[in-house]
């Protein structure tokens, strides 16, 4: 946003701050950004908030259930956990762990922990909180602990960082596509437009899920995590880009009958120009009010996809891998809390639909 | 001078004091204040003013369908008034059975847009029988009968197929032509009018506005016909309500009104409408300034910020009294201080 | 609207033009049903290409896979026998002709060998593609039962609490993607009270052949999954029908209904609903293949004898015969569901049956 502000750029920053104003008003969209916004700071500092290693496995913590942080005791502000003691099962003769009462661990914030980077840049060891005294077996377990004694809240802020950026960069190369798609069938019409249209019908016929589980099944075994990752976007990708094709060219076909257009090309600007210049910054906000309506569905298509075992593969953490171990009810029953992994997968779509449609009605209070 | 007595029949339908509110997001917005008019057998009255004036609300308050957010505050409705039939519609279950059968029974409505007025969802026979089944249901086969001939006596060619066409395959004119129909479908005496021929181009517009004529005078209906249109005006009515703001600000026979014109408002409007008689090239008058926005009306007089002639400290602070109802006179203290 | 009546006409040139005009309003619905048809069919021939690259996307070819496969079972095959199975799939020639014997077979009803299961795909699949459909319609029918009068209600009392419950629901049923759903369902139902949700057969029918008795017991079945399915497109459904209702409420005709004296009831019911309804019926077209979509997922988490776990098994054994002719079965019937539901729209939208288009 540099340079100097000719003309078009204070005419088209009137139209999106005035979109602003009208989104301000909208209030539960407004709480919704904020939220967004609150999401997407968690994917930055996720392991920084993480407080164990997401991928440390110890089989003897397995299943804990969530550990309360208790800010006071006799001796007044002191945060602290219990600790765990081992315990044999009197029905299976197991050894278990439970919370022993009597064995308090402090809590500090910015403790040190495992070992990570920062922004993928700095290495660090410092969490927001954790242990005074890191101990071998014990921890803060706020969500509970999942069969292979893995801390389900470090792993919820990791996959945060995973679902949320897998959701995006779909979104990206959808836009992509759709401008693309969209703006030629809305720019030229006629044959070209008929033939984009038909497409897009067609694909919206075609029953989605069977098809990209047909499309990742396919993915080679031997593919890293990076491999599958970007495959999986490209998949959802494909699939999700029709509706966004479709408000551009809607868009496009409404501005190319707005007087400022018509006066560009009677001046004998090039039509190139013309989309760059006049047409693309008009419909900004509209395209922002449809990625993000577009974005849940993409998160979605993720969360299910690897809900089924299809989608990312472990050792990634996604939120559709963190449900896939709670996909059976017996286990469900012994640990419902793994059923807590749903929370933030509600809350964002939730989010971005208020936001979605908060933006919408703003960029067009008539549409 | 007899033009000036003012019909001396008993009217059908007599309108006192009516008061219309809006609820909106942005507070309360008054409608209609205080507005009297009497409709009589036979006569048409033509109600003339801006867009926004008020004139469709009347229209719409007199047979109850306001908008969920408009309620009546103030003022009577009574049909039939000093007769054992006399009754009061403000006074109705606004969802009532009383009410339904004045709506299109007593009082039949006429919309400008005909594309709109009509739904494209049904043919134009259903929506007819529909008319004329309500009120009183003389079975399936006379009330196809009796459409057929309602489309044959609004001027439709061929009505006997036109009857299973739908409103989208029919013209513009044609389409006000069954709109006519459906307004007269359960033979009410009274028949508002609103603006029915705005939509339409001017060859269009004359025919349907002769047909109105013909109609009123066969049947001895009271017309009320709502306009904009000075020449609409002129060419229908007997009387001449002008409103401005909600309010009726003059009231007279049509060729006193044309004649001599008493409100600023009414000399402004009649000022406005291109005339043969003007210079070549002169100049139509235009009024100054525009009507304000609902919910910030003037204070005083609701002419005055437009108003020429205003008198500085009375027409700004003080609101002159109504026309009084049944009686020439116009609502401006100008006409009111030439009396005294 | 292309064509009007006009007054000035004389009687001869009218019935002419009349009769034009009938010819005129036949051609026009033939034409929409031809692009309807034409449209189905090119989607259908675009699902079997796809589901071609589906079937040949695995690395190496079907053949090898049908041999690791008997290897693994301790049988095996001899070169010669491998050459005649390449031969007769045709695996040596290029891959559009691949396609096109891939194709012929399937059009005759040959969907080749599971080969997981070594029988037949159509043995395979029996009856779990039927109750797929039976699933999925389910959803639809409950979708239209469920949004169209929650989005009549909250439409004509706009900003009543009913409204806002609504609203409110609809947003969390757009939230929970469905197979949250029926995991929380299944949790809750088997935790709080001692059931298990799920199947679509009572233990003592899901062998048992097809009987009146069992058909009941599908029947009280199927509407919780299909209630599970039917809430996210309710939801949206809701919003269309609250939208286009709101607007059709603030026209014309409806004045004009009301000032003819109707009763209230029927002044919304029979004009501006039945205007909504359009719009509503057309956008509904779309929620069926989400529908579908939605089962497979759903019927994996609540155990349905779909078609869904069977062609998970099937991606992940890569037995591709089974996965593709799943995939293609169910692109094409939801294509012809779709196409039912246009045809539908055609037959109850006057402007489209007279003029071919909206």
């Amino acid at each position: 946003m540099s340079g100097s502000l000719t003309d078009d750029s204070l005419a088209s920053a009137g139209q999106l701050r005035l979109t602003w104003l009208r989104f301000k008003r909208h209030k539960l969209a407004f709480v919704s950004l904020f939220i967004v916004i609150l999401f997407y700071l968690v994917a930055i500092f996720a392991d920084f908030l993480a407080i164990n290693d997401p991928h440390a496995v110890d089989a003897r913590r397995g299943y804990l259930p969530p550990q309360a942080v208790h800010f006071f005791d006799s001796d007044g502000f002191n945060p602290h956990v219990s600790g765990m003691k081992g315990q044999r099962d009197m029905k299976t003769f197991k050894q278990v762990y439970v919370p022993d009462p009597n064995k308090k661990l402090s809590v500090t914030l910015f403790a040190r922990g495992y070992e990570y980077e920062l922004f993928g840049l700095i290495s660090t060891d410092r969490h927001l909180i954790g242990l005074a005294k890191p101990e071998l077996l014990d921890g803060i377990y706020l969500l509970g602990t999942d069969a292979l004694g893995r801390d389900l809240f470090s792993r919820v802020m990791v996959a945060t960082r995973i679902s949320l950026s897998i959701g995006l960069a779909s979104v990206s190369l959808s836009l992509v596509l759709g401008i693309l798609l969209g703006g030629i069938s809305g720019l030229y019409g006629g044959l070209v437009d008929l033939f984009i249209q038909r497409v897009i019908e067609i694909i919206r016929s075609i029953p989605t899920i069977p098809l990209w589980m047909g499309l990742a099944a396919a993915l080679p075994n031997t593919w890293s995590v990076i491999q599958v990752y970007f495959a999986i976007t490209l998949i959802i990708s494909l699939i999700g880009w029709t509706e966004l094709a479709r408000v551009v060219r809607g868009r496009f076909l409404a501005l190319r009958e707005e007087d400022f257009v018509i006066a560009a090309e009677l001046v004998g600007a090039s039509q190139f120009r013309i989309m760059l210049r006049h047409m693309l910054p008009s419909f900004t906000s509209h395209v922002i009010a449809a990625v993000s309506l577009a974005l849940p569905a993409m998160i979605i298509s993720e969360t299910s996809l690897s809900f089924l075992g299809l989608g990312l593969r472990p050792p990634a953490i996604s939120w559709g891998i963190l449900l896939q171990d709670a996909q059976n009810v017996q286990v469900l029953a012994g640990a419902p809390w793994l059923l807590l992994a749903a929370v933030p997968v509600i809350v964002v779509i939730l989010a971005f639909n208020f936001l979605g449609d908060g933006l919408r009605d703003a960029a067009d209070p008539y549409g | 001078m007899a033009d000036t007595m003012v019909e001396t029949t008993r009217p059908i339908v007599s309108v006192r004091d009516l008061a219309v509110e809006f609820r909106q997001h942005t507070g309360i917005v008054r409608a209609l204040e205080a507005v009297s008019l009497d409709l009589h057998p036979g006569r048409v009255l033509g109600v003339v003013g801006e867009s926004g004036c008020g004139k469709s609300v009347t229209a719409r308050a007199m047979l109850r369908i306001l908008d969920r957010n408009g309620s009546i505050t103030a003022g009577r409705v009574t049909l039939d008034p000093g007769t054992a039939a006399e009754q009061d519609l403000t006074a109705l279950e606004p969802e009532g059975a009383q009410i339904r059968s004045v709506r299109g029974g007593r009082i039949g409505l006429i919309f400008q847009e005909p594309m709109a007025a009509l739904s494209m969802q049904y043919t134009v026979g259903n929506q007819l029988m529909e008319a004329i089944r309500v009120h009183r249901d003389p079975g399936k086969a006379k009330a196809r009968e009796r459409a057929i001939s309602l489309l044959n006596e609004v001027g439709i060619p061929r009505p006997e197929t036109r009857i299973d066409a739908y409103p989208f395959q029919l013209s513009g004119g044609l389409r006000q032509r069954v709109g006519i129909a459906l307004a007269l479908a359960a033979e009410p005496d009274v028949l508002i009018a609103d603006e029915p021929t705005t939509a339409l181009d001017v060859t269009t517009q004359a025919q349907i506005l002769a047909l109105l004529r013909r109609l009123q005078r066969d049947k001895q209906i009271a017309l009320m016909l709502i306009t904009h249109d000075m020449g609409v005006i002129a060419q229908m009515a007997d009387d001449v309500a002008v409103m401005y703001l909600g309010r009726i600000v003059e009231f007279a026979p049509v060729r006193e009104l044309f004649k001599h014109p008493q409100h600023p408002y009414t000399r402004a409007l009649l000022r406005s409408v291109p005339n043969l008689d003007a210079t070549p090239r002169q100049r139509l008058a235009t009024i100054g300034g525009a009507v304000p926005q609902p919910g910030s009306r003037p204070v005083g007089c609701p002419f005055h910020p437009r108003c020429p002639e205003a008198i500085p400290g009375r027409c700004d602070t003080m609101v002159p009294a109504p026309v009084p109802p049944g009686a020439a006179g116009a609502s401006c203290f100008l006409v009111e201080d030439a009396a005294a | 609207m292309g064509y009007s009546f006009r007054a000035e006409h004389s009687a001869p040139a009218e019935r002419a033009r009349h009769w034009g005009n009938e010819l005129e309003e036949t051609y026009r619905m033939l034409m929409y049903i031809g692009r309807r048809l034409s449209l189905a069919l090119i989607t259908c021939v675009a699902i079997s290409v796809l589901t071609f690259v589906i079937i040949r996307l695995p690395p190496g070819d079907f053949v090898d896979a049908y041999i690791a496969n008997l290897a693994s079972t301790g049988s095996s095959v001899t070169a010669e026998q491998a050459q005649a199975m390449r031969q007769e799939y045709g695996l040596d020639r290029p891959v559009y002709i691949q396609y096109l014997l891939w194709i012929t077979r399937i059009v005759q009803g040959d969907f080749g060998v599971s080969m997981m299961w070594r029988r037949p795909v159509t043995e395979v699949i029996g009856d779990r593609l039927w109750l797929t459909m039976v699933v999925s319609f389910a959803a639809l029918f409950l979708t239209w039962t469920i949004a169209l009068p929650i989005g009549i209600y909250s439409a004509v009392r706009q900003y009543s609490v009913g409204d806002y419950v609504a609203t409110t629901l609809g947003f969390i049923g757009l939230a929970v993607p469905n197979f949250l759903l029926a995991l929380i369902l299944m949790y809750f139902g088997f935790r709080y009270l001692g059931l298990s949700v799920g199947g679509l057969f009572s233990a003592e029918y899901a062998q048992a052949a097809w009987s009146l008795a069992k058909v009941w017991d599908l029947t009280k079945h199927v509407p919780l999954p299909a209630a599970v399915l039917a809430l996210a497109g309710s939801a949206h459904q809701i919003r269309i029908m609250r939208a286009n209702l709101l607007d059709e409420l603030r026209k014309p005709y409806v004045i004009t209904a009301r000032a003819k004296g109707i009763p209230e009831r029927r002044v919304i019911l029979k004009y501006p609903v039945r205007a909504a309804l359009n719009p509503f019926a057309s956008s509904i077209a779309y929620v069926f293949p989400y529908l579908v979509s939605g089962s497979i997922i759903v019927s994996l988490v609540l155990g349905l004898p779909t078609v869904g776990p069977l062609l998970l098994q099937a991606l992940v054994a890569q037995d591709m015969f089974l996965a593709g002719t799943i995939v293609l079965l169910l692109g094409i019937m939801t294509v012809v569901g779709t196409l039912i539901s246009d045809l539908l729209l055609m037959w109850i939208e006057p402007r489209l049956r007279l003029t071919g288009r909206s």
